[in-house]
């Protein structure tokens, strides 16, 4: 399992990538493998909107489930990925480059305390899987 | 009744638990109401229980024994004795999608046919494997809309030509949410105030629905074109309910650009059993599909690349994606979209056609004789299918009481929908009445003037 040592992640599988003030988020490669072929993207957010810490901006659909993906720092939505919809198995394929889903000018950098590091979530994995 | 548990069954569980007695479990509902005593009648027998409900069952007036002309969203339309026995074949006499639905390829291809042949009719992409009847396929109609704009938009426009059943359903649905309902309480003219275009005011950045009816609920056919440039502009979506038997001779609503097309399936196969079951129909476009609420089948290849059918896109469904789904309901009428399925593919194109030529033609005919019956008249000029309102010398309620003294079941009566029609009675005339029974509507109106000319006293 793949796990960028570079990134931070949350408890539901969302990650991460912070450079300068813009957070780029998508799904883990822990959370593709789980929800198994995904078929469908939605973005739930545009950009200009406001997202806060915790909230769905964007939902994945498997052959089997359904999930949210919810954004893990507050801010303000600076791009969505546009062709993300009509390619979602990338999703399987490149979960920490090309299947970015949303793009945020970080609002509350504080935040960031509270999200897990790539050790951390490596464990949450390992005992999920048990 | 069979009971499966044993004497010995029962007290082993009730061991278990730890209670000596099954009456121990209702300790917490009061003592009064625990065993409250019922005061029911003596036990009848299998043959009284018969006598008696056959007694009640007698006292209804039925179409087989009057002529009737009443219709309002459901309608009499001859059923080929093959749909009956083709539904009650055990293989697939039943209400239900199965359980562990890919085992069952008969039945889901039967629902996989009705599709296609209700998106054929609608002229649109998809339509799913039905609802409970045309009023809640029109609530689902709102769900999706709402859904659709992700809770931004929380308006929904219903025009007052609506069913007034389907609009109650719709504002029952809508209770303690955030969504509200505009359009549909004009308090001047009933049918001028209705005209597709009335509705354009209401039409705003916040409407996530434009509900209109096809024909409307008055019987008259609008092209919802403009009305749909008007919607699509505002960002919102157009949702047409039809009468899908309407289908087989008028143009078909995706082509005034309808985003979803409901409609009550009545008319394609089913009796009118006192008001259901019945079958609502519901097709949208393709970029909606995930929207939607309700089952839906699909065609692939299995492992042996044979034909099969699967429940496809069931991920957006409220066992699945829960309360994030559309609608929290997606039992279909299985039973009745197949007597449909079965009906139409009886028909066939032409056969639908037919019919819906039977029913234009003959309503026209009784229109037209109507209207030159001296007190009464065609209530508009607007071009109709098989229902038209017209305006009585009396309260519609007494004409219809006067018309069932002469066997004749009458039109429904407006007036229980607005007091402004409340001299109104919408006629329905379909392929079962036969020209007599016209001309004997047509004679019964006639003498009914001449009675009331005579009860008006003189000066």
């Amino acid at each position: 399992m793949n796990i960028p040592p570079d990134i931070k992640y949350t408890k539901n599988d969302e990650w991460i990538r912070l450079e300068g003030k813009i957070g780029t988020i998508g799904l883990t490669d822990y959370a593709q493998e789980q929800l198994s072929d995904i078929v469908f993207v939605e973005i739930l957010v545009s950009e200009g909107e406001a997202v806060k810490q915790g909230e769905a901006c964007a939902t994945v659909e498997s052959v089997k489930a359904a999930a949210e993906v919810y954004s893990p720092m507050s801010g303000k939505v600076v791009a969505t990925n546009e062709v993300l919809p009509d390619t979602p198995e990338t999703v399987n394929k490149d979960p920490y480059g090309e299947a970015w889903m949303v793009k945020v000018e970080v609002g509350n950098p504080a935040e960031l305390e509270s999200l897990l590091d790539a050790a951390a979530y490596e464990a949450l994995c390992a005992e999920r899987s048990q | 009744m069979y009971i499966p548990h044993t004497e010995s069954d029962r007290q082993a569980m009730l061991q278990r638990i730890g209670i000596s007695k099954l009456e121990e479990l209702f300790q917490d509902v009061p003592a009064a109401y625990r065993f409250p005593e019922l005061n029911l009648p003596p036990a009848l027998t299998e043959m009284e229980v018969l006598q008696e409900l056959q007694a009640i069952a007698d006292s209804n007036l039925t179409n087989s024994e009057a002529i009737s002309f009443l219709g309002a969203g459901a309608y009499h339309h001859y059923i080929p004795a093959a749909v009956d026995s083709i539904i009650r074949r055990g293989e697939f006499y039943t209400a239900y999608t199965p359980y562990q639905p890919e085992i069952s390829q008969g039945t889901l291809q039967a629902i996989y046919e009705y599709q296609s042949l209700i998106a054929a009719l609608t002229g649109m992409e998809v339509s799913n494997a039905s609802h409970y009847d045309g009023a809640t396929a029109v609530a689902e109609a709102v769900n999706m809309a709402y859904a659709n704009f992700r809770g931004k938009r929380t308006k929904i426009v219903l025009s007052p030509a609506l069913h007034p059943h389907y609009r109650e359903t719709v504002h029952t649905y809508v209770m303690g949410s955030e969504l509200f309902v505009e359009g549909d309480r004009l308090e001047f003219d009933m049918l001028e105030s209705s005209l597709p275009e009335n509705l354009v005011p209401f039409i705003d950045e916040n409407t996530a629905l434009v509900m209109v009816q096809y024909p409307d609920f008055y019987g008259r056919i609008f092209d919802y074109t403009a009305l749909a440039e008007v919607v699509h502009a505002a960002g919102g979506l157009l949702g047409i309910s039809v009468n899908p038997l309407a289908l087989g001779l008028l143009k078909a609503p995706s082509e005034f650009g309808a985003d979803i097309v409901t409609g009550e399936g009545q008319p394609l196969g089913i009796p009118l059993s006192f008001g259901g079951p019945y079958l609502g129909i519901f097709a949208t476009r393709k970029e909606y599909v995930r929207k939607m609420a309700g089952r839906l089948v699909g065609e692939t290849t299995d492992n042996r690349g044979q034909r099969a059918y699967v429940l496809t896109l069931t991920a957006r469904e409220q066992h699945i994606r829960r309360e994030k789904a559309t609608s929290n309901i997606c039992t279909n009428q299985g039973l009745m979209a197949l007597a449909s399925a079965v009906y139409m593919s009886l028909l066939g194109k032409d056969g639908l056609k037919q019919v819906a030529e039977l029913c234009y033609h003959k309503a026209h005919y009784a229109a037209a004789q109507i209207n030159s019956a001296p007190g009464f008249s065609l209530a508009y000029d607007s071009p109709f299918f098989n229902e038209f309102v017209v305006r009585c010398p009396a309260p519609a309620s007494k004409i219809n009481d006067l018309l069932l003294d002469e066997g004749i079941i009458g039109g429904y009566d407006l007036g229980n929908v607005h007091p402004s029609l409340a001299d109104s009675l919408l006629i329905a005339v379909t392929e079962m009445n036969s020209r007599e029974d016209i001309d004997l509507l047509v004679e019964a109106l006639g003498e009914i003037q001449s009675e009331l000319l005579e009860e008006v006293p003189h000066a």
